[in-house]
């Protein structure tokens, strides 16, 4: 190719929109699991993660297939190797991380009595499993909400 | 907590409390109620002793290695007993508040 010369290589934006997507995949959790849709099972970050990859590797193949006319060579290389890194730390947290629950076998079951508490509520007043089904709306059952925490 | 904050009123129409039970001293669950508009009850266990006695304990997952509880449901009835439990084997997959409702009715067929 003898052209070469008066060619000025182009942008390989593909390598560049790829990455930031999949940067927006993992970085974009926190906002998707505050609904329990997309944090129950995380397919929108997953599909972030894809369209990213697709992009990359279209990009990759134009600076490899190319490479007169597409930039890319080195720095999507190494691009892509941090997005795949990115993306394994993702899949680690998300389907390893995520799942190490205690498996909680002396837990109350159904048909068992809870085990009474008192503890303090948020405004600093006693309050006992007995007070929350005694109350005077005469309650019929209490939703007993384990929680992390905000810390 | 947001989502069973949006259907409290199916709670209160049922005759059931909601209450969240955390590590989290009074404070910050003063902060959080008000932050985010919570109006049933966030009850503080800091040294995680009933959520020991619940066996829902998540050993050093907290803050610094410090233990914390692991998302745990439990539908109890008002003579204290357990009708349903939750029991999650993933972090991010909490009960949903139908799931409740649903165990709260199913639970009131049972005994008819």
């Amino acid at each position: 190719m003898a052209d070469k010369v008066d060619m000025k290589r182009k942008w390989n934006w593909l390598i560049w929109v790829g990455f930031v997507t999949v940067v927006g995949g993992l970085f974009s959790y926190e906002w998707f699991a505050q609904f329990p849709v997309t944090r129950d099972f995380p397919w929108a970050n997953l599909l972030l993660f894809g369209i990213g990859a697709v992009l990359l590797i279209v990009g990759l193949f134009r600076a490899f297939g190319r490479p007169q006319r597409y930039r890319g060579k080195v720095f999507g290389s190494v691009f892509s190797a941090i997005a795949f890194l990115l993306f394994a730390f993702f899949a680690y947290e998300i389907f390893y991380v995520l799942r190490q629950v205690p498996a909680s076998n002396g837990a109350p079951r159904v048909g068992q009595l809870a085990p009474d508490f008192l503890l303090l509520d948020q405004n600093g007043n006693p309050v006992g499993l007995g007070d929350l089904l005694r109350g005077q709306s005469g309650p019929k059952a209490v939703a007993l909400i384990f929680y992390r925490g905000f810390w | 907590m947001r989502s069973f904050q949006q259907h409290l009123s199916e709670f209160d129409a049922r005759g059931i409390r909601v209450v969240g039970i955390s590590v989290d001293p009074p404070e910050i669950n003063r902060r959080q109620s008000q932050k985010l508009g919570y109006t049933f009850p966030l009850l503080s266990d800091p040294k995680a002793q009933v959520i020991r006695r619940y066996d829902v304990l998540h050993p050093g997952a907290g803050p610094k290695g410090a233990d914390i509880a692991r998302p745990a449901e439990f539908l109890i009835d008002s003579s204290r007993v357990v009708r349903w439990v939750n029991l999650t084997d993933n972090i991010a997959v909490r009960a949903r508040p139908e799931q409740v409702l649903r165990a709260f009715d199913g639970m009131g067929a049972a005994a008819q």
